[in-house]
């Protein structure tokens, strides 16, 4: 009995989930007119290209740079927003909140009028200064800086909101007792505030990483990934490389290398909440 | 260890005065308890000892040293929250030692001081367990020995029992007498439960609205309370009121309760009340176990009148019996084989030596 109540369920994982991932890997062993099987031939010959290597690398300091710093700054600007009076509160909440309900496509937009080497804000208000002006988007430090700027300013609102539903959650009396216990603001942060919201943070940086990993939106609407493929990511490249270039086996097989890299973050990230989450 | 002063203290939220100019001085190894209704200002006058609030006037000293705009951690002092506030993610011996540790206290002398308070305490065994492992009672513990391990000039309590059913209370209680006996910290206790205050204390202080309505020991409040709030606060059941006045009957000074009622005073009374005008409307205070069954022996100065109760509760070694007199409600407390009965008649005696005499308007005790 139980098992029919669940089947409904389980039709749509496999409908939407399970068919979707094994299609993948059963294109990603067919050559490029998808005719012929060539078993992991896809794999070797990727192994092989400079490019792929160049993703990889790009990918994990994309991901990581960007979630470490919607981390951080999610963590700072909740501590302002908790520590606001009560009254209001709730404007500041909802207006921080408004990067992140954006739809990226449209926002990452006007964040490339903002980039643009000749007429943008930026440019312009740098030049002020004698700065400038700054290909924000043609050269290959910059570039990579630019989307995960970008990222991190999409990004961090969800951390904050997040964050400060874990500081509520704080018991003042634990600060005050931190307070009478000699603990400076740095400790108290440190000692109390840190181990409470440590649950939270791991789920939130898992989370973040795994949609920051795959991310493709940004990355295609402000570079398509150049200059020089500098600011390809796993999802940019294999719609570069599966339907840009017209080779989904190939395509495929560059998303599916996402899966073992994020199926070890999440197995080490939820371990460490299971054995800490029976404590609070 | 040291004394601590309070000068004038006053704290203002705004337009409204939580407390309002309170002076206490409170000796070495003395155990004070501020009682109150919530909202009188108690815990607020403890907060700011503790330096977890502002004070928006006066002084406040610990140890002859004016602590008014030092943060909490360098006043030497330790408190024991209401839910214990211990923190999730330590054992109980990382909660207890935590002070110590943030101070940079060597390592063999943190585990002598825990080991010693955890001794005191009787939690030795629990002591690599976290919190969320431990009982009320336990938790509670621990957050006594974070106190005690600490050997601060002063331990403040913020009404730590509150979250311990009865029976744990009564028992905790009789710990936290028995640590401070060992332990000898002036300690300041705040708890709005008169009979935590009066079995706690060496000596009270009754607070209501934001000042100080009276301080002394256990027994002085109960026989000598100074205002209708401490005499009604104290006191289980509490003290009934009865209005009256005083009336000459005879050359002799009588106290006119009801048409029917006047009772003569006993001479030490009369003496003291003699002056007191006839007209004003006064208010009879007598405990209920001063209200009694009537026998046949009556020491002088105990007088008996005849009632009909309206509700007994036998309690097993008492009954409180409970009836109006002229609209006004009376406990009594009579024994239990006296045949008090709901709806019966009662002959009850009233003991005036022990009776007190307020100004109806001013709540003052006469």
């Amino acid at each position: 009995m139980a098992f029919f109540l669940t089947l409904p369920l389980i039709l749509l994982i496999a409908l939407f989930v399970l068919y979707p991932a094994f299609y993948s890997m059963h294109l990603a062993t067919l050559n490029k007119s998808m005719q012929k099987f060539v078993a992991l031939g896809n794999f070797t010959f990727l192994f092989k290209r400079d490019t792929f290597w160049m993703v990889v690398r790009q990918s994990c300091i994309f991901a990581l740079t960007a979630v470490f710093f919607k981390a951080l700054m999610g963590f700072i600007v909740a501590h302002f927003v908790h520590n606001l009076p009560a009254k209001g509160q709730r404007k500041w909440r909802g207006m921080l909140l408004v990067p992140w309900v954006i739809p990226p496509a449209m926002s990452t937009l006007a964040w490339l009028w903002l980039f643009d080497p000749s007429y943008s804000a930026f440019n312009y208000t740098l030049s002020f200064f004698g700065v400038g002006p700054i290909p924000w988007l043609g050269d290959t430090f910059w570039a990579r800086f630019s989307v995960i700027l970008v990222n991190v300013w999409y990004g961090a609102p969800f951390f904050m909101i997040m964050y400060l539903a874990a500081l509520k959650s704080v018991p003042d009396q634990l600060y005050e007792a931190a307070a009478i216990d000699g603990a400076n603001w740095w400790q108290r942060i440190w000692y109390v505030t840190l181990p409470m919201m440590r649950n939270i943070i791991a789920i939130t940086t898992l989370f973040s990483l795994i949609v920051t990993f795959a991310n493709f939106d940004i990355v295609r609407i402000l570079t398509s990934g150049g200059p020089l493929d500098s600011t390809h990511l796993f999802a940019t490249w294999a719609f570069q490389v599966g339907i840009q270039s017209s080779d989904i086996p190939l395509g495929a097989c560059v998303s599916l290398f996402m899966v073992p890299i994020l199926a070890v973050a999440a197995i080490f990230i939820l371990r460490d909440v299971n054995k800490r989450g029976n404590e609070a | 260890m040291a004394e601590v002063a309070l000068r004038k203290v006053v704290k203002r939220y705004d337009d409204v005065e939580a407390v309002r100019g309170i002076d206490l001085d409170i000796a070495d190894h003395e155990f004070i308890v501020l009682v109150g209704p919530s909202g009188c200002g108690k815990s607020t006058t403890l907060r700011m000892i503790a330096g977890l609030e502002d004070i928006t006037d006066g002084d406040i000293t610990i140890g002859g040293d004016v602590v008014n705009d030092v943060p909490p951690k360098d006043r030497d002092i330790a408190m024991v929250f209401q839910n214990y506030a211990l923190y999730p993610h330590m054992t109980v011996a990382e909660n207890m030692s935590f002070g110590l540790r943030l101070k940079h206290y060597p390592k063999a002398e943190i585990k002598a001081r825990v080991t010693e308070a955890a001794r005191l305490l009787d939690i030795t065994d629990l002591i690599d367990r976290k919190p969320k492992q431990l009982s009320g009672g336990q938790r509670q513990r621990v957050a006594m020995g974070r106190a005690i391990v600490r050997n601060p000039k002063v331990f403040l309590f913020d009404e730590p029992l509150s979250n311990l059913d009865a029976k744990l209370r009564v028992q905790m209680r009789i710990e936290i007498k028995k640590v401070h006996q060992k332990v000898r910290t002036t300690t300041v206790y705040v708890t709005h439960d008169q009979v935590e205050a009066m079995t706690l204390a060496d000596r009270v202080v009754v607070m209501n609205k934001g000042r100080i309505e009276q301080i002394g020991t256990p027994n002085e409040l109960y026989h000598k309370p100074a205002t209708r709030f401490v005499a009604g606060f104290i006191g289980s059941p509490a003290m009934n009121f009865i209005p009256c006045r005083l009336e000459d009957v005879g050359g002799k000074l009588n106290v006119r309760l009801t048409d029917r009622i006047s009772f003569p005073l006993p001479p030490a009374r009369a003496a003291r009340y003699s002056a007191l005008p006839r007209t004003e409307n006064l208010l009879l205070g007598i405990r209920p176990e001063h209200l009694t069954e009537s026998n046949a022996h009556l020491e002088p100065g105990v007088e008996t009148f005849d009632t009909v109760l309206d509700v007994t509760e036998p309690m097993g070694m008492e009954t409180l019996v409970y009836f109006g007199l002229e609209g006004t409600p009376i406990c009594g407390r009579v024994d239990p084989n006296a045949g008090a009965k709901d709806g019966a008649p009662m002959r009850l005696a009233m003991d005036l030596n022990n009776m007190h005499l307020l100004n109806e308007a001013t709540g003052a005790v006469l």
